[in-house]
C-alpha cells in the first residue's frame, strides 16, 4: 500500500522561474491498484513519480510504501521496492551492455553487489525463457548490446527488468509516449499482462485519454500539483473519453491543448 | 638530406626496445585512464598528479630500505587514496569531475614535492634491487623490463577482466553507461564512481612506480601531460583494434598496445630529427583530432538523417 501525505515540491524556489510542481498532494493506493494518471503538461505527474522514486527530495510531506518510510531514503535504496520504466527508451537500459547483462543488473536490485559472478548460466536460462514471453525474438540475441535494439524493444526490455524482481510498486512514466502507435499498443499489452500476472500495484502516467480509460482499475487526473479527479470501480469501467471531457471541462481543455 | 634521414632511421631499431618498454609501462597507466574515460565516462585529470605520487612513494620507500614489492604496494595504495580524494570532491562535494581531478592533481604537486623532499630523487640500480631498469632493456634475461612489464600487464588484464565481470564490476560498468538506470536498479552510483576513480589512479600510480625505477629517478614533473599520453594510447588502441578486439580483455590489451605504438612512433619521429620540445604540442594536437573524429562523424550522420534526399548524392552515404 502506497501512502502519500501532504506532498509539496517547488523547483527553482525564490527565482523568477519558481514552479510549484506538487502542491499538497495526498494519495493512497490499495494493493493491486492499477492507476492511470492523466493531466496537462506541468500538472505534476512525472514529478510525483520522481518524488516517489527519490530522484529529488520532497520539500514537505511523507511517502510510505507498505509501512516503510521512503521519504528520506536515497534513490538507489528505494529501488529495492520499485520498478520503473521511463518515457525515454534510452533511459531505462545500459546501451553499451548486453541484453543478458542488463537483466542480470535488474535481477540484483536491492541486493548487495559483491565479487560473485555478475551473471551465471542458470540465470541465462531463466532470462531466455522470460525474454521469450515478450514475443520479440530477444531470447536469441541475449549477448547483443542493448544499443542495437529499437525503442519499442528497449521499452519492453526495461519493463521486463522493472518486473524481474517483483516490485512492490511499478512506476510507468509515459513509457509508450516515444513509440509509434503500433509498438505503443504492443508495449501496453505487455504491461497489462505482466501487471495482471504478478498482481502489481502500478502507477501509469499517460497522455492518451483512451489508454487511461482502457487500462487499470482507477483513474486520476492531476492539475497544478494536485489530484483533481479520482475515479474507480464501476464508474471507471463505464467511463468514456466524452464523459471525461464533459465532466471536467476546465482541466480537459488544458489536456487537449497539450496533446 | 635523404641520406641523413635514412641514416637516422637506421638508428631506430636500436632504440626500439627502450621505446617498447616505456610504452608497456605507460600501458598500465593507459589502462587506468581507460577505466575512467571509457568505463566510467569521466575525464579524470588526477592522473597527472597520481603518476608522480606513485613514483615518489616507490622511490622514497626503496631509498628507505624497503623491499621493491612493498614499495610498489604502497605506491598503489597512494594512488587509490588520490582517486578517493577526487571521488569525494566529485560525489560528496558535487564538484564537476574534470575540476575535481584538477584540484587533486594540483594538490598532489605539493604532496609529491613533500614526499620527494626535492624536485628530483635518483635511485642507483647498482645499489638497490629494482624490478625494472632501462639498463637491462637489451638483455636476453628474465629481468629484462620488456618481460617483467609484459607479465605485469597480462596479470593485470586478467584481474581486471575478472573484476569487471563480477556483480560489483558490472555495476561500475552500468554506472558509466547509464547512471539513471543504475540508480533505478538500486546501484549506488556515487560509491561506484569513487571506486572506479580509486582503481584507475591506483593503476596509474603503479605505472609511475615502475616508470621511476625504469628511468632511475622520480621527478615532480614526471606526470605532466600524462592524461594526454593515456588518452592517446586509448584512442590509438581503439582505432587500430576496435574491429577485431571485441572482448573486454582484448580491448584492455589494445590500450596497452596503443601505448606501445605511441612510444614507438614518438621514438621514430624524434630520431628523424623532430625538435623534442615540440613533442607535447604534437601529442595534444593528435589527441584533439582523434577525439574530434567521433563528433564529426555523428554530426555528419545526424545531418544525413535529417535531409536524406540531399545527402544521398554524397559519395560515401
Amino acid at each position: 500500500m502506497l501512502e502519500l501525505k501532504g506532498l509539496h515540491k517547488t523547483f527553482n524556489t525564490g527565482t523568477v522561474n519558481e514552479k510549484r510542481a506538487i502542491d499538497g498532494l495526498d494519495l493512497t493506493l490499495e494493493d493491486g491498484d492499477f492507476v492511470t494518471i492523466i493531466g496537462g503538461n506541468g500538472a505534476g505527474k512525472s514529478t510525483m513519480l520522481n518524488l516517489i522514486a527519490g530522484v529529488f527530495p520532497v520539500d514537505q510531506g511523507t511517502i510510505h510504501l507498505n509501512g516503510v518510510n521512503l521519504t528520506n531514503l536515497p534513490e538507489h535504496k528505494r529501488a529495492k521496492y520499485l520498478g520503473r520504466v521511463f518515457q525515454d527508451p534510452m533511459m531505462g537500459t545500459a546501451a553499451t551492455m548486453g541484453i543478458e547483462e542488463n537483466l542480470a543488473l535488474a535481477n540484483r536490485r536491492g541486493q548487495r553487489r559483491g565479487l560473485r559472478a555478475g551473471i551465471n548460466n542458470r540465470e541465462r536460462e531463466q532470462y531466455r525463457a522470460q525474454l521469450a514471453t515478450l514475443g520479440l525474438g530477444l531470447e536469441n540475441r541475449m549477448t547483443s548490446k542493448v544499443g542495437l535494439l529499437s525503442g519499442g524493444q528497449r521499452q519492453a526490455l526495461t519493463l521486463l527488468m522493472a518486473t524481474l524482481k517483483k516490485p512492490q510498486l511499478l512506476l510507468l512514466d509515459e513509457h509508450t509516449a516515444a513509440l509509434d502507435p503500433k509498438t505503443a499498443d504492443k508495449v501496453l499489452q505487455l504491461t497489462e499482462e505482466i501487471v495482471a500476472r504478478d498482481h502489481l500495484t502500478t502507477l501509469m502516467v499517460t497522455h492518451n485519454m483512451k489508454n487511461a480509460i482502457q487500462y487499470g482499475n482507477r483513474l486520476i487526473m492531476m492539475d497544478a500539483g494536485r489530484i483533481v479527479v479520482d475515479i474507480r470501480g464501476e464508474e471507471k469501467k463505464n467511463l468514456t473519453v466524452r464523459d471525461l471531457l464533459e465532466k471536467f471541462n476546465i482541466e480537459s481543455d488544458r489536456m487537449l491543448l497539450s496533446e | 638530406m635523404i641520406a641523413t634521414l635514412v641514416g637516422r632511421l637506421a638508428t631506430v631499431p636500436g632504440a626500439l626496445p627502450g621505446a617498447v618498454a616505456q610504452g608497456l609501462i605507460w600501458g598500465i597507466m593507459a589502462i587506468g585512464v581507460y577505466i575512467t574515460f571509457r568505463i566510467l565516462d569521466v575525464a579524470d585529470l588526477t592522473v597527472d598528479g597520481s603518476l608522480g605520487t606513485g613514483g615518489a612513494v616507490c622511490i622514497m620507500m626503496m631509498l628507505a630500505g624497503y623491499n621493491v614489492w612493498i614499495a610498489l604496494l604502497m605506491a598503489l595504495i597512494a594512488g587509490l587514496l588520490a582517486g578517493l580524494v577526487t571521488g569525494i570532491f566529485h560525489t560528496f562535494m558535487g564538484i564537476p569531475a574534470i575540476l575535481a581531478g584538477i584540484l587533486t592533481q594540483l594538490s598532489l604537486y605539493s604532496i609529491n614535492l613533500k614526499i620527494l623532499g626535492k624536485a628530483n630523487q635518483a635511485i642507483n640500480v647498482d645499489k638497490y634491487d629494482l624490478l625494472v631498469s632501462l639498463r637491462w632493456v637489451k638483455e636476453t634475461a628474465l629481468h629484462n623490463p620488456l618481460v617483467v612489464v609484459a607479465i605485469f600487464i597480462v596479470v593485470l588484464i586478467a584481474v581486471l577482466y575478472w573484476f569487471f565481470g563480477t556483480e560489483l564490476g558490472c555495476s561500475i560498468r552500468a554506472t558509466g553507461a547509464n547512471p539513471n538506470m543504475s540508480r533505478a536498479q538500486g546501484i549506488n552510483t556515487n560509491l561506484n564512481k569513487v571506486l572506479g576513480l580509486m582503481l584507475s589512479n591506483g593503476l596509474v600510480a603503479l605505472s609511475g612506480a615502475l616508470l621511476c625505477q625504469y628511468q632511475g629517478f622520480a621527478d615532480v614533473n614526471m606526470g605532466r601531460g600524462a592524461i594526454v599520453i593515456g588518452l592517446a594510447a586509448v584512442i590509438i588502441g581503439e582505432a587500430v583494434f576496435s574491429r577485431i578486439f571485441r572482448n573486454f580483455a582484448l580491448r584492455l590489451l589494445a590500450v596497452a598496445i596503443g601505448s606501445i605504438i605511441y612510444y614507438v612512433v614518438i621514438q621514430i619521429v624524434i630520431q628523424m630529427g623532430l625538435d623534442a620540445n615540440l613533442l607535447k604540442l604534437l601529442s595534444a594536437l593528435v589527441v584533439a583530432i582523434f577525439l574530434a573524429v567521433p563528433y564529426w562523424k555523428s554530426k555528419y550522420f545526424r545531418g544525413a538523417k535529417k535531409a536524406p534526399a540531399k545527402k544521398e548524392a554524397a559519395p560515401h552515404a
